[in-house]
């Protein structure tokens, strides 16, 4: 009786080894080797971490005021310009009121992501629902959903959500909702093709004869099968709502004063353009790098999760 | 044609009430028009009168039923705050804003196509390889921070172009650029994306071999049959600017409808809101039925199918 492989544990897998690499290593291979998700992940990260470990790594309270210190030059001030009251201590200077600008910034990053990760959900959930119906059942229902995007296309954005929050009243939450209930169009648009060409295939069909209810093939056969291309819608409308806040924010209807929001900064900077246009550089930088990473890692996703899409 | 038409007609009516219904309703879920109207300082005898006086008592779907005639008429009442009749509040506005958004997509055109094209032609060259880092950098950059940055470097330092209003084409520079560039990335992707696939086809082959020259196969065989879902995105982008106008225009201080809106917004004056929506919604519709239609004369597969 000879032993098979599988008998005998002492002896060193050789095949594995040889084999194609496994599914897992090849993904890392693939991600790792994504030169601009390497670059937006690593952004990402560094900006997120920020944001997780504000109240350790802010120099000063964000919220403190000192009027005998206000509108302080960032520390490149020293070095071009000789100013002697550009330092250390404020590295990227102070605002109108004194307020520390780099503590701002760092504790900013908590609000753009906060929104944009909870924007991107609520629209993913309403987009997901509307798009996967409309894409399963076809028909009429499609085109009811059909007619929804349609008319969510033609109504502004902005316009609608600077209306909303201004009739409203503003805060972080409102904002948050208006996005969520504006941003789903690209996601039922996605999510409604795929899910028109996934009834299509053996494994639906095959559910559909099993007699599973219609719930539980758009969950477990055509949702898991969607994930990548969601994930990279989700990556497209945080960074559109990351924008849109900053853009409300910098009308005076976002985010009200004086949560350190970077659009809001950028307000509050417009008002100094003329004697202080460091000010603007600042928010502006940070939020081209927060929406310059999450664009570079959904470009990334799309190109690592479908090779056939990769240009 | 004809019925194809007549659905694409009776869709764009479709979304227009749908919208009107829907700004109406949030308007006057969000505030009271009584309050809105009355202003601050009102006392609430002074309130519950213009309540009686404007109707605003009455159910909601007699109040909608009745805006919605006039405005089907071009009639939205009266400002709030200006004591004007809306629509020549409108009128007077959109003139500036359809030159911001005819300069911004024009921008955006000239920049992306040539690019686009150029490309397409050389993949992973260093063309290509600016060509991506500009639709990278433009889709990243906010529309309003890139405008601060060019009144930064050209009003403040250069001292060139003009940082507020409308009078002249100066004034139109900044604006349209930094509405443009936003748009940019969407029409490079495009032109570069469908060029690739034409140049591949057959016919561009055939009409080599045949020994058309180059420039021929490229304009006229190539970039026409790429340029047709450019058109489509042309009248999708241009509905954007319209509302994107709203922080360029108020940024700028151009008198347009953005600014309008902006301004109508910051006073709580209703009925001018209602009325920008409904006017943005209606030129997206109408952009969108001319899209497809140009799309069905350039390519007659659509006409048919």
């Amino acid at each position: 009786m000879s032993a098979t492989p599988q008998d005998d544990k002492n002896l060193p897998d050789f095949g594995a080894a040889l084999s194609e690499p496994s599914a897992g290593q090849m993904l890392r291979r693939r991600v790792f080797g994504h030169t601009g998700l390497v670059i937006g992940g690593t952004i990402l990260l560094i900006i997120a971490l920020m944001a997780l470990l504000a109240p350790l790594i802010a120099p000063h309270d964000p919220y403190a005021h000192n009027l005998a210190n206000r509108l302080v030059p960032p520390i490149w001030h020293d070095w071009f310009y000789d100013d002697p009251r550009a330092t250390w201590t404020h590295i990227f200077g102070t605002d109108h009121q004194g307020r520390d600008y780099l503590s701002r910034i760092i504790y900013g990053a908590r609000i753009s992501l906060l929104i944009g990760f909870s924007a991107a959900i609520i629209s993913g959930v309403i987009g997901c629902t509307l798009g996967l119906v409309a894409g399963y059942y076809g028909g009429r229902v499609d085109m009811v959903v059909n007619f929804i995007i349609t008319t969510r296309l033609a109504m502004p954005v902005i316009l609608v959500a600077l209306a909303v929050v201004a009739l409203m009243g503003s805060s972080l939450t409102i904002v948050v909702l208006v996005l969520g209930f504006l941003l789903w169009d690209q996601f039922a648009v996605v999510m409604r093709t795929l899910a028109m060409q996934m009834r299509e295939f053996d494994f639906v069909t095959s559910a559909q004869a099993l007699g599973c209810s219609p719930r539980y093939i758009i969950m477990r056969e055509i949702l898991p099968n969607v994930l990548n291309a969601l994930l990279v819608v989700m990556t497209i409308e945080m960074a559109n709502a990351i924008l849109l806040e900053a853009a409300l924010s910098f009308l005076g209807l976002g985010v009200q004063p004086p949560l350190p929001s970077w659009g809001l900064m950028l307000s509050q900077a417009k008002d100094e353009i003329f004697f202080d246009p460091w000010m603007i550089t600042i928010p502006g930088l940070a939020l081209l790098m927060l929406v310059l990473a999450i664009n570079l890692i959904g470009d990334g996703l799309r190109d690592v999760t479908s090779p056939e899409g990769r240009s | 044609m004809l019925r194809f038409l007549f659905r694409r007609l009776v869709m764009a009516a479709a979304v227009a009430v749908a919208v009107s219904l829907i700004t109406f309703t949030l308007t006057n879920f969000a505030s009271d028009p009584a309050i809105a109207m009355a202003g601050d300082t009102a006392s609430a005898a002074e309130i519950q009168q213009i309540r009686e006086r404007e109707g605003f008592d009455r159910p909601l779907v007699v109040q909608y039923a009745d805006w919605l005639s006039s405005a089907v008429v071009g009639d939205f009442g009266y400002s709030y705050r200006m004591r004007v009749p809306v629509s020549d509040l409108i009128l007077s506005r959109i003139p500036v804003t359809m030159m911001l958004g005819g300069a911004a997509l024009t921008f955006a055109i000239v920049l992306a196509i040539p690019m686009g094209v150029l490309a397409a032609l050389r993949p992973n060259s260093w063309i290509d390889r600016t060509a991506l880092g500009v639709a990278v950098l433009g889709q990243a950059m906010p529309t309003f921070w890139f405008a601060l940055m060019m009144m930064v470097v050209f009003s403040v330092f250069l001292g060139w172009l003009p940082a507020s209003g409308a009078r002249s084409w100066q004034h139109f520079i900044m604006p349209a650029i930094a509405l443009g560039y936003y748009a940019t990335p969407a029409f490079m992707r495009l032109t570069r994306a469908g060029m690739l696939e034409v140049m591949r086809s057959d016919y561009i082959r055939t009409a080599r071999a045949k020994g058309l020259r180059p420039h021929v196969v490229l304009f006229h065989h190539g970039l026409r049959n790429a340029i047709i879902p450019i058109v489509s995105l042309a009248a999708v982008q241009f509905g954007f600017m319209l509302g994107g106008s709203v922080v360029i225009e108020t940024l700028f201080s151009m008198p347009g409808l953005g600014f309008l809106a902006w301004e109508s917004i910051s006073r709580a004056d209703l009925p001018v809101i209602q009325a920008i929506v409904l006017v943005i919604a209606v030129f997206y519709v109408l952009l969108n039925l001319m899209a497809d239609l140009a799309n069905a004369y350039l390519d007659p597969r659509i006409r048919i199918g």
